[in-house]
Parts: structure tokens; sequence; C-alpha cells
């Protein structure tokens, strides 16, 4: 229906008025005093961690295990070695399981039952920690008939696959069908063609994935609670209960001793380190020399 | 069917066993071949089981840990019953328990933090994704991200040291004043109690909750924003009316998620909470959580009794915070499915 165009002139654009207008500036302003309110905490604990933590870190910190109250002095390097002991069984078991379980979903998991094992592990991400660590306990330390860094390692290595196997697959499915074709017409055979060609294109993704997965239980501190238990002590027996740096960092800060609430804010400036340092490591040599994520 | 038969990718999997014998029998080239031509399907069929067992075992940890809790429970199951979760004595030394204080402090430092975490949230990923220069929007996505990877153990160093006294000098007196009428900030402030714990739960999942309404808000489609705006809205009615309204389920499900970690937190607010099994009105009042409850007391429990109990308050929060993922799970996708996952827009 052809209707007469409107002609210039013909319309009085009105003005926005003042109150939508102010509405909109004043939602803006609390939008942008989130953002700073969210921010600040963060601002702050990393202030605090550098501030009170960098003055106490010293030579016989990162080298001594713990005095006994009262004794000024003494260090942590028991929980830090006893943390990388127990980061390293759980991954130790939870990295080529989780990997394998992302294969299987990305590759063979097209199905119901990919299905259920996908809706498994997204549940599994959601398990509380603490929970997990009932578990471990029941599983491991029941079994062993003590506390233990095993049973630490099979705690944290639960939380690992999960978040693993989840990020696997999605890197996989990233790989363009094209390229698993291209071995395939080779002759390549399957098991080769998803592990020479499929995985080592989507590498850089997965490692990501895994170093998530670790920054994520490296910081954990409830499951180890009643598994790996803390131990003033050097120890490296997998049978026996082993120091961690978050588990040291607990029960310092809850302390009533100045000299610990100290060594606590040490600590914790060491563990985020460690996890800072660990992860941007792994991602460094994983982003040099080895193929990009294909996207 | 067919077709994605023919196209798939089993049957195209390395040399077919068929083939074989007229690769061979065309006999032209004396050199070798340079894939040794061979039957591949026991190394795939291995393969495919190793896979498949590691796949498996996601399965079965999951029902490892439901066999777990429900057996190492059932003594306190068994004494209790359903009356466990509404008794609020907690006497190990009478053998009597009840998670009732515990139910009671889980919930209201999660409201309570959702209270304080949600607008907040909601105001960081509106801000993120409708209202900050370019230029910002990945470095302040990525520092929010940030306050997600701090351990939980540090927040609670942090609030002990930092926070509580905060609390106490100057924020608590101000609301005990003007709104100790209210009966929720009675007391005295000690600085540590349910306050504390809420608020350093709202800290800790804030940045759970702004990422997955980012996500859900940048799955609205481009189109809406610009019709909305073209009709002569202003920009936040463009953002309330064209997007928030469209993205409200998966913001739920966002903060449905924001609870379940929440309700499963534990070390941060087994560190403020102030752990005593008492349930007071007041704001200020100590408490405990059922996750504290279980860090605190669990490598302690002499009685057989006592340890099953606390499992089962475990297997309580197992149950409450898996229900609560899936719900929140389902809200997501009804938003951002069929949408690309993650256009950075």
């Amino acid at each position: 229906m052809p209707s007469t165009p409107a002609q210039p002139g013909q319309f009085t654009i009105s003005p926005v008025s003042v109150w939508r207008r102010g509405v909109n500036a004043l939602v803006t302003l609390a939008a942008g005093g989130a953002v700073v309110l969210v921010l600040l905490p963060l601002g702050a604990i990393f202030a605090y961690l550098i501030y009170k933590g960098l003055g106490s870190i010293n030579w016989a910190f990162l080298t001594q295990t713990p005095k006994p109250v009262g004794e000024p002095g003494g260090g942590m390097a028991n929980a830090i070695a006893g943390s990388v002991y127990i980061l390293g069984i759980a991954s130790v078991m939870g990295v080529p399981i989780g990997i394998g379980a992302g294969i299987y979903l990305a590759e063979y998991g097209r199905n119901r039952f990919g299905d259920l094992i996908r809706f498994t592990a997204d549940v599994l991400n959601g398990v509380p920690s603490i929970v997990v660590g009932i578990v471990a306990y029941g599983i491991v330390v029941l079994g062993q008939g003590h506390f233990s860094a095993l049973a630490g390692g099979v705690a944290l290595a639960i939380m690992m696959i999960p978040t693993i196997t989840r990020a696997t697959e999605e890197m996989l499915l990233l790989v363009p069908n094209v390229v698993r074709e291209a071995a395939y017409g080779l002759g390549v055979s399957r098991w080769r063609t998803t592990l020479s060609i499929t995985l080592r294109t989507a590498t850089s993704g997965v490692i990501t994935g895994v170093m998530l997965a670790f920054a994520r239980v490296a910081g954990e501190t409830a499951p180890l609670l009643f598994t790996a238990f803390g131990n003033q002590y050097w120890n490296w027996k997998m049978n026996q209960p082993t120091a961690a740096l978050s588990l040291q960092v607990f029960t310092y800060a809850i302390s009533p001793f100045d000299e610990w609430h100290r060594q606590a804010w040490a600590g914790a400036l060491i563990l985020i380190v460690l996890i800072v340092v660990s992860v941007g490591a792994v991602r460094l040599a994983a982003s040099r020399g080895m193929l990009k994520g294909a996207n | 069917m067919m077709a994605n038969r023919a196209l798939g990718a089993p049957r195209l999997t390395g040399p077919q066993p068929v083939a074989k014998p007229e690769v061979v029998s065309s006999g032209k080239a004396e050199t070798s071949p340079l894939i040794t031509a061979g039957d591949s399907r026991v190394p795939d069929g291995f393969f495919h089981l190793a896979v498949l067992s590691c796949g498996l075992c996601v399965l079965a940890l999951v029902g490892v840990i439901v066999y777990e809790l429900i057996t190492k429970s059932s003594l306190s199951w068994h004494a209790f019953g359903w009356k466990f979760f509404f008794r609020s004595e907690w006497d190990p030394v009478n053998e009597q328990y009840g998670a009732w204080p515990f139910v009671y402090g889980t919930v209201v430092s999660s409201l309570l933090a959702l209270l304080l975490a949600v607008p907040l949230a909601i105001g960081v990923a509106v801000f993120i994704t409708e209202m900050c220069p370019r230029w910002l929007k990945s470095s302040l996505a990525f520092t929010t991200e940030l306050l997600a990877a701090i351990p939980s153990v540090i927040y609670g160093l942090w609030a002990i040291f930092v926070m509580v006294p905060l609390l106490r000098q100057y924020v608590e007196p101000v609301l005990a004043r003007y709104l100790g009428w209210t009966g929720l900030f009675d007391g005295t402030p000690y600085g540590i109690g349910m306050l504390a714990a809420g608020i350093i739960l709202a800290i800790m999942v804030v940045p759970i909750i702004s990422s997955i309404t980012r996500e859900v808000m940048t799955a609205v489609p481009q189109q809406q924003r610009e019709a909305v705006l073209a009709l002569g809205a202003t920009r936040w009615e463009m953002i309330r009316t064209g997007v928030l309204r469209n993205a409200r389920a998966g913001i739920l499900g966002g903060v449905i998620l924001g609870l379940g970690r929440a309700l499963g937190e534990t070390m941060a607010v087994t560190m403020v909470i102030g752990n005593r099994p008492e349930i007071a009105r007041s704001l200020f009042a100590p408490g405990y959580t059922m996750a504290s409850v279980i860090a605190n007391e669990f490598s302690e429990a002499t009685s057989d009794t006592y340890l099953s109990a606390l499992v089962e308050v475990g297997l309580a929060l197992f149950i409450v915070t898996i229900i609560v993922n899936i719900l929140a799970q389902l809200l997501v996708w009804s938003v951002t499915r069929g949408m690309p996952r993650r256009s950075n827009a």
C-alpha cells in the first residue's frame, strides 16, 4: 500500500525526557560503581598478600620445618614440598583419566551414553570439595589405616578429572573434521589419528584446560583436612600424613600466635605465586613450538 | 541417516581389510608403501576400550561417592531418620545429633551472600558487556575472573585479618545504631559471625554469577539491541527491555550456580563464621554451616555414630548442591542453546 512518504519537518522529535536520561545516567553510574566495589576486595587481597607476605618470606621460611609453638623462626619448607608432592600424585592420576574421558566424549561420545558421561562429569564438577574429602577418607584413609599423601592426591584427582574432561572434549571438537578426514584418507588408523593428529592439534587448548584444573585444586584445603592431614616434619612416603601449604596456612591463620599469623601470610603468598608460576610456565611451554588450537 | 553413515568416521578408519588384497595384487610398485597397510581394527579396538574405560571412570567416581556417603551415614540415618535435619541438639558426648543449626547456618549465609552478590554481579556484567569501552572490556573481564582463581583459604585469611576488624570497628556499630531495631543487627559486634560469612561468600560468588550473566547477555542477538534503540530507548531502557528480559532465565541459572558454590564453600566460611551450633536472629551472632562442621569435627570424631552423623550432613550437602547445579545448568542452557559458545562480542 503506497502511502505518502514522510516530508522532512513533518515530525517533531521530542527530546528524551529528563527523567529517562536521569535514570539512564544513574544506572550507568551504579554499574560502574558495582565494578569498583567488586575490584576493591581483589585489589585489597593482593595488596595485603604482598604487603604482609613479602616481609615474612626469608631463607629460613623456605628451608626449615615449623618450630614448636613459642619458638620464633621456622618455616614451611615441608609444606611447600608436600603441596608439590600431593599435586604431583593428583596429576599423575587425574590428567590421563581426564584426557582419556575427554577423548572418548569428543570422538566416540556423540550418543546417549556420551551424554550420560557428560552429565555425570558436570555433576562431579559441582560436588562440594569437602564431600570429596569425605569420600577419599572412606576409600583410601580407612583402607590404609591412616591419613596419607595418597589420600590427599586421590581427593584432588577426583576434583581435577571433570574439569579436564570437559575442557579436552571442547578443545577436540574445535579441531575441524577435515583434519581427521585427511588423516583417514591417507590410511592412518583411527587411534593414531586421534592421538597424533587431533589431540596434537588441540594440544595448547588441552593444556590450558589441565592447568585450569590444576589451579583450581592447587589451593584446595577442605579435601585435604582429613586426607593428607598435615605434618610438622618432612615426609616422602605415600602412606604417611603429609603437610600441605594450604593446610598450613589454615592452621596458622586460626591460631592465636602472631608469629604464626605472619607465616600464614607468607605461606599464602607462596601458594598464589606457586599457582601463577606453574600455570604460566606450562602455558608458555605449550604455546612455544606446538600447534595452536585450530579455531 | 544414510548419508551420515557413509560420511561418518567408522567407515573411513584405516585401510579396509577388503581392499588389502587388491593393493598387493596390483603389484606394480616394488617400493615399500608410505604407510604400512595393515589391519588397524585391533589397535583401534584397544584404543576405544582405553578411552571408554576413562569415561567409565567418571561414572564410577560419582557412583563411589554416592555409595560411600550412603553406606557410611546409615548408622546415623537409622538412629535419627528424617528428624536428624530438624533437631537442633548437637551433643557428641551424649550421642545426640541434629543438623538443624548447620542447615540454618548454611541457608542463611548463602542467601545473605546472594542478596549482596546478585545486584553487584549483574551490575558488573551489564557494565562489561554493554557499557564499557572496548579497550577495557577484556582486561576487566579477566580481572573479575581472577577473583574466582584465588583459593578459598586465602579469602579466609584476608577475611580474618582485614575484613573482620573493619566490620567490628566501622560497619557493625553503624548497622547496629541505624538498623538495630530490626533485630537483625543486634548484640555485641564481634566482627566474626554470620554477617562476615555472608560478605566473604558474596565476594567469592560474584565472579561466577557475573561470568554466567555475561555469557547469556552475549547470547542475546545484536539486532534485538538495535531494534530497541531504534525505537528511541535510552541505553538503560535498551538493556532492561532488550537484553536483561531475554536473558533472565540464564541469569537466574547463574544465580543458582552461585548458590551452589556458596552452599558447598568450606574454608573461608569456617574461618569467619564463629563455628557455634546456635540459631540466632542477629546476623552478628556466630553460626555454623554444614560444610564447616564437617571440616572442623570430622578428623576428631571419635565414635561411629558421630562420624556417621557428619557423613550424613555431607550426604545432604551433596544432594542439595547436585540438585541446585542441575537446575542451574538447565536454565543456562535454555538461553545459550543454539548460540555459539563464548563468542567474544
